[in-house]
């Protein structure tokens, strides 16, 4: 059981959660994930562990409703209730080490896994450059918290509304081009966004991680339906990520891979009889 | 005079059952089940006892049925076997206890895997297979875990529970079960069933903890320094899938056969919308692997509503290492088969979707030293075969993740755990067995390890 402590709308369609999970919160490392399953006619998804406090014994996840089951488990539990499962910590710990200046780049929700990630690497005495990005300035998420983990934000609207107007990926450029030193970059985010990220620092040759959102069911390693293509051999990105060397990856088979079951995703009953069409 | 021919167990009609997932075998009713017990000639030197990895006191139980003491011979099976209904749906019996029954010589074994199913079925139904508390021996303050609760687990934890220790299995999924949950459809084991077995063993005091992924939540190291665990079972089993490295497995509609037989019978995609996992449903699916996972996918391909099913083995019939019962169930059903086939790649379109799988014709060639005779592909005999689903039922392997925080565990160049016959490992108190050891087998032989374990770490623990 998993009982859901806070609950509120951060940005539209936004949740930000603290869940009572106390093994979870003792052992889970920065660039971890969990997955959750609330009841019994639900699906198995997975959410990046955005933060966690080990003495309290919770852990944060920010969730976009962007389905079904994301709506369901957000939507139809409120604080106080609790999902029936909760499994984790799952997947590989990001790589932590003292590298120098490391870039957190972070678009859309994608800002809450880089947190705790850019908050390790400001502890390891890294020199932490963040660049977040969002579509508009209602959308931008955990700029504070960020700010106090960075020595540097950089803040990213498509439409200009706030920050700097364009993509994460332009304050990147404009860095590495004007010759500034970067040891290491992490980017999470939509698909699109980090192969991006990939792309501009491709010809400067430095090493970018990307966390994989691919499809999973169990998470664990036993059925593959994770898998990516990271130079050219198949890797599970539950038990071999999911981070990977943003170089490597096959971002246009992984966009594809997660078409896989968009019909069946439009299916507006696709909710475990949790949705008003069944009753 | 005796009977010669077993009594037959009625079946759902083919042509009905390849479009349903209730289950195919209907099971004997009472005077069926008398009759069929009354064949056995109760052998004052039973071989048929031996057969079993349990070693279940079988002529004891079916003398019981053939009796109508159904009360009895529960009871006669639950002694050495917690999963009677389990096992006497999936055994190969045809290679365990009536291998050796007397009968077979000239005529046909009892039924005892039939008879087993009965008991446990009627057991359930009628409330027979309660655990009596006065039956379990008193807790002797020790404490057991055991990590997977598959069927090697299980029986683990059956023999340790009854003799007094106290015992929590950790699973890493949301239910209890392994492979019979996840990986055996609904078809040939309905989940309830399963349920209700596990049911008894927490009616016993085992604690079942879901949702803890020994490796992380807790290591092996941490659960004998820190939770005082004073020995450990590990049964994690072989989970990881294999896939064939040939190009085209990124596509959509390849499935390795455990996603897909997850997605169906752990997560119940075959009722969706109503359960909201999605399971792609391919019109012609192709099946690589000749075993009984390979069945099992290619019979649930087509009761989700495929038009075409093909198994695709690069051997031939008689080389398939699924059971007989279960290849003549696929085919009864319609499943079509490409025996001496090997695929050499996964064919798709510009959308990144399977649309063909490319095979090579296959030849049996000499015996090799070890008495089988390899497939050797027959040059330029390549052809794609038009499919739009593709899953892959070649075999799993150990997952690594137990291996790689339990730096002091041995283990093989394959990563299956070295353990004795008994289950003991290269650390002391820390015992293994079932498919992490072994490799991919059958319920039954984990169970049989799960039974030596319990008695080796009862007797490690004891001394």
């Amino acid at each position: 059981m998993a009982k859901i402590l806070d609950k509120k709308l951060v940005s539209p369609a936004v949740y930000e959660l603290v869940i009572e999970a106390p093994l979870i919160a003792r052992k889970c490392k920065p660039g971890q994930f969990v997955i959750v399953l609330s009841d019994p006619e639900s699906e198995r998804v997975p959410f990046t562990i955005a933060d966690f406090d080990r003495e309290k014994g919770t852990i944060t996840m920010i969730i976009q409703v962007v389905g079904n089951t994301s709506r369901h488990i957000c939507e139809d539990y409120e604080a106080g209730d609790e999902w029936d499962n909760i499994v984790g910590p799952l997947g590989q710990p990001s790589e932590m080490k003292n590298f120098g200046t490391v870039v957190c780049v972070g678009g859309g929700i994608g800002v809450a896994p880089v947190y705790p990630i850019a908050r390790a690497y400001k502890e390891l005495g890294n020199k932490v450059i963040s660049i977040i990005g969002a579509r508009n300035k209602d959308l931008v998420l955990w700029e504070e918290r960020m700010r106090a983990v960075s020595d540097e934000l950089i803040v990213c609207t498509d439409d200009g509304s706030y920050g700097h107007k364009g993509f994460v990926t332009d304050p990147l450029k404009a860095m590495l081009e004007k010759g500034e030193k970067v040891d290491y970059v992490i980017a999470i985010g939509p698909v699109i966004m980090m192969r991006n990220v990939a792309r501009t620092t491709e010809p400067f040759k430095v090493f970018t991680a990307v966390s994989l959102n691919t499809i999973m069911v169990d998470g664990t390693g036993m059925c593959g339906g994770c898998r990516v293509l990271v130079g050219g051999e198949n890797k599970f990105a539950c038990v071999d990520g999911p981070e990977f060397d943003a170089h490597k990856v096959d971002f246009a088979n992984l966009m594809e891979r997660q078409k896989m079951y968009k019909t069946q995703e439009s299916v507006e009953w696709g909710c475990g009889g949790a949705c008003k069409c069944l009753k | 005079m005796l009977k010669v021919n077993r009594h037959a167990m009625p079946e759902q009609p083919a042509e009905i059952r390849r479009r349903n997932f209730e289950e195919v075998a209907l099971g004997y009713d009472e005077a069926t089940a008398i009759e069929e017990a009354k064949r056995c000639l109760n052998c004052p030197k039973p071989r048929c006892v031996e057969g079993c990895p349990v070693n279940i006191y079988i002529p004891k139980f079916v003398h019981a049925v053939s009796e109508g003491d159904f009360a009895s011979a529960i009871k006669i099976i639950k002694e050495k076997s917690s999963l009677p209904a389990v096992c006497g749906r999936v055994c190969p019996q045809e290679k365990q206890c009536e291998s050796r029954c007397v009968l077979g010589i000239k005529g046909e074994p009892v039924a005892i895997g039939r008879l087993e199913r009965f008991v446990a079925d009627y057991a359930r139904e009628h409330g027979l297979d309660k655990v009596d508390p006065s039956e379990v021996a008193a807790k002797n303050g020790k404490k057991v875990a055991i990590v997977g609760s598959g069927p090697s687990g299980l029986a683990c934890a059956g023999v340790l529970a009854q003799k007094g220790y106290d015992v929590t299995i950790f699973e890493v999924l949301h239910a209890a079960g392994g492979v019979l949950m996840y990986g055996i459809p609904q078809f040939r084991l309905p989940k309830e069933i399963v349920q209700h077995e596990i049911e008894g063993l927490k009616q016993m005091g085992v604690h079942v903890q879901t949702n803890a992924i020994i490796g992380r939540t807790f290591t092996i190291d941490e659960l004998m320094k820190e939770e005082g665990f004073d020995a450990v079972y590990i049964a994690t089993g072989a989970g990881l899938p294999h896939f064939m490295h040939i190009p085209g497995e990124q596509f959509n509609g390849v499935y390795a056969a455990n996603e897909f037989l997850t997605r169906v019978n752990l997560m119940k995609a075959y009722t969706f919308p109503r359960a909201a996992t999605p399971v792609f449903i391919g019109k012609k699916v192709a099946v690589v692997g000749g075993g009984n996972v390979a069945m099992d996918a290619a019979r649930t391909a087509m009761r989700l509503g495929a038009e075409h099913v093909y198994i695709v083995y690069r051997r031939g019939e008689d080389e398939l290492p699924a059971r007989k019962e279960e290849v003549g169930h696929a085919k009864e059903e319609g499943i079509e088969f490409c025996l001496l086939n090997n695929p050499v790649r996964i064919v798709g379109n510009e959308q990144g979707w399977v649309t063909g799988l490319e095979c090579v014709k296959m030849e049996l060639g000499e015996p090799d030293a070890s008495g089988r005779r390899s497939p050797v592909a027959i040059k330029d005999s390549n052809y794609v075969l038009e499919v739009d689903e593709v899953i892959m039922a070649i075999g799993q392997g150990p997952n690594p993740l137990i291996h790689q925080t339990t730096p002091d565990l041995e283990v093989n160049r394959r990563g299956n755990i070295v353990a004795d016959e008994n289950g003991a490992t290269s650390m002391p108190g820390v015992y293994a067995g079932g498919d992490i050891v072994t490799g991919a087998a059958t319920v039954i032989s984990a169970m049989g390890a799960g039974k030596r374990a319990a008695a080796a770490i009862d007797e490690y623990l004891m001394k």
